[in-house]
């Protein structure tokens, strides 16, 4: 396959309608002439810190670290990127209100979003109100029903939030329906992609715009500590929350974790672990890792967290993976909701599904790493997101498979 | 020569217009894509676009993702599809464009696809979501093949990319006549008769209008006049609609035949 610009390694570039090009181009363009300028990083800063509330805080967990390892062989400080502070809870507020700001610069009269979680498009809706666009979220019709809470926030908003009946009526079949209004209404429209995933420019856009979390994370624990995490933990859908926290390590000697969904386990057909067990493939515009059949047909992807739900991945992990720069590693349904409860009951913080997951492999890191350097390791793991959200999501799964502390 | 490039030139030489048929290979059965799409070549039709069912067919309206859902639950795959071209070819010459997305291609690989695609004689690739800089590969294959690439051209393609697609275009190019998806209801289809026309003219190769097209009236608008108007015209959604609606397969072979007939006729009409 010929490597095409905005490509990362084998992966990545433009597999879009053509009617789609002239605004890829047009993105492109305003990514590098305008994102990119003093003024634009100015005004986003001043956003960031007195409307998103960064930079947000670096927490010690040492009640966590003791309870996942009690005599302290393996892990050594545990450390929390707290994006749950962020106004509307989680990471996506970085990417929304970067791109909203760019849109509204390149002169667009429209905002749309794709949401699965819900929280891209509460962050998009967020950014839409405070810098005055109309803002329409297209949301899986299950996502709707079982993330209630943010589809009535999106409505608070000023958002319209449509529901999409397609396919397996979650994610992916949102952005189906996104991108079919943005070939539509693509002159006046912005399509606000949530995640590292999408043609380009969108995985470097969304990249540049979440990789504040990284550089925030790696100054505090120099700060704090004097040296460097030993590996750096996070989860995967797309994979935003995961390259915004990797790309400020990636030329250091720390080791970097993702971890996937494993649904209701690797053996079964239903989960999310697109690294895991996927194949090369095309979905939503770029090359990079698809869960799909033989026949090409894309399958529908499992996990507890809406957020994590996608059988696709953002192309610049498939080259990480492809690499081995980054170990990608996966929690089940059940291992999530564990990690929710320990986390809560540890650390005092209730975190989000997705967030879950990379706590759920947090004592695992620890072994690989302490086997690997002869000491306890140091681990940074990225809290993407609070777990308000999912009270509903956490309660019914209990209520199907039992266990879970209470 | 290519059959595609033969008809073409048949056609310019009669002073028609080509009339290019898609049906959604598999719905609601392969048996049924093979009937269908000889009811629409005797009523007229001069190309068949056999339509592979993708799950996210994301450049689709709601009928025709609609029908890719149907034929993927009655089972159609892309060898499936190359069945039913197979079959098709035994019974007539007209020429087989493979319409599709690109990820049944590539899980494949293209190499693959391309033998299989000649083996079933199909005569063009049209990859909707496969852009002009990414299909080099698909490209080289397919001309070793003796198989054309058919590329799309948007209202929002630059010159130079418009430029860069019919420079490389064989068998013919689509002229997309609407910044939307299949099945829009308002293309605005004489500015997108015009634009065909002159990009056919700079480029010598035929170009088609597509989108919008489902009434005699639009068809007529979309091909524009016989000098200055394009080479032909896509009827796509209205006759997988009229597959929707029917209730047997012996009304879905007339109403395709039916739609197809006044289709020609009306691009036919002095």
């Amino acid at each position: 396959m010929t490597t095409l610009p905005g490509s990362f390694g084998a992966y990545g570039g433009r597999y879009v309608a053509e009617t789609l090009m002239f605004a890829l181009d047009e993105l492109e363009a305003g990514a590098r002439d305008i994102l990119r300028t003093d003024e634009f990083q100015r005004t986003l800063g001043g956003l960031l810190r007195d409307y998103v509330g960064r930079p947000t805080a670096l927490t010690p967990a040492p009640r966590l670290a003791r309870a996942l390892d009690p005599d302290g062989h393996t892990l050594g400080e545990v450390w929390l990127k707290r994006e749950d502070l962020c106004h509307t809870g989680a990471h996506k507020i970085n990417n929304a209100l970067g791109q909203v700001l760019l849109a509204k610069r390149m002169g667009k009269t429209r905002v749309i979003a794709e949401t699965g979680a819900g929280q891209h498009g509460v962050a998009t809706a967020t950014a839409a109100a405070l810098l005055d666009l109309p803002c329409e979220v297209f949301m899986g019709a299950l996502d709707v029903e079982r993330q209630a809470p943010n589809v009535a926030r999106m409505r608070l908003l000023g958002a319209r939030v449509v529901p999409v009946e397609t396919g397996s009526r979650t994610l992916k079949d949102a952005m189906n329906e996104a991108l079919r209004d943005w070939v539509t209404n693509v002159a006046s429209t912005a399509y606000c992609v949530g995640s590292a995933a999408g043609p380009h420019p969108y995985p470097t856009l969304v990249a540049e715009l979440q990789r504040v979390i990284g550089d925030e994370a790696r100054a505090q624990v120099m700060g704090a500590t004097g040296a460097l995490p030993d590996a750096v933990v996070a989860c995967v859908g797309g994979g935003s929350n995961a390259i915004g926290i990797m790309r400020a390590f990636l030329d250091d000697d720390v080791s970097l974790y993702g971890v996937e969904a494993a649904g209701e386990g690797l053996s079964t057909e239903r989960h999310a672990a697109t690294l895991t067990r996927g194949r090369v493939g095309v979905l939503h515009g770029a090359r990079s890792y698809v869960l799909c059949d033989d026949d090409g047909q894309i399958e529908e992807a499992h996990s507890i967290s809406a957020g994590l739900d996608y059988p696709g991945v953002g192309p610049e992990h498939a080259h990480l993976k492809d690499t081995g720069r980054v170990t990608y590693l996966t929690a089940t349904d059940r291992e999530a909701v564990e990690a929710v409860d320990l986390v809560a009951r540890r650390v005092g913080i209730l975190v989000a599904l997705e967030t879950a997951h990379a706590f759920a492999r947090v004592a695992d890191v620890g072994r690989r790493e302490a086997a690997r350097r002869g000491r306890p390791a140091s681990v940074l793991v990225c809290l993407s997101g609070r777990g308000d959200k999912d009270l509903g999501s956490i309660e019914a799964w209990r209520a199907a498979h039992g266990g879970g502390a209470r | 020569m290519s059959r595609l490039r033969e008809r073409f030139e048949r056609l310019r030489a009669g002073r028609r217009k080509a009339l290019v048929a898609y049906l959604c290979v598999g719905d609601p059965s392969l048996d049924e894509s093979v009937a269908l799409a000889q009811a629409a070549v005797r009523a007229g039709a001069d190309v068949l676009e056999l339509g592979v069912p993708f799950s996210d067919p994301v450049a689709d309206g709601p009928v025709i993702a609609r029908a890719a859902e149907r034929a993927l639950a009655a089972g159609a795959t892309l060898p499936g599809v190359l069945e039913v071209a197979r079959r098709l070819r035994a019974e007539t010459d007209v020429p087989l464009v493979l319409f599709t997305y690109a990820n049944p291609l590539l899980v494949r690989t293209l190499p693959r696809v391309v033998a299989a695609a000649r083996e079933a004689s199909i005569d063009a690739l049209l990859v909707v979501d496969l852009p002009t800089e990414a299909a080099g590969e698909l490209r080289l294959l397919a001309a070793q093949a003796g198989i054309d690439v058919v590329p799309l051209i948007a209202p929002t393609s630059t010159e130079a990319r418009a430029r860069a697609a019919l420079s490389v275009a064989t068998g013919f190019a689509y002229y997309v006549s609407v910044t939307g998806i299949t099945g829009s209801a308002t293309a605005p289809l004489e500015a997108a008769s015009r634009e065909a026309a002159r990009l056919s003219a700079e480029h010598g190769v035929p170009v088609v209008v597509g989108f919008g097209v489902d009434s005699p009236d639009k068809a007529r608008r979309a091909a524009g006049p016989a000098e200055g108007g394009a080479d032909g015209v896509v009827v796509g959604t209205a006759i997988v609609k009229a597959i929707e609606g029917a209730r047997s397969p012996a009304e879905a072979e007339r109403a395709v035949f039916d739609l197809v007939k006044g289709l020609r006729d009306a691009l036919d009409a002095p």
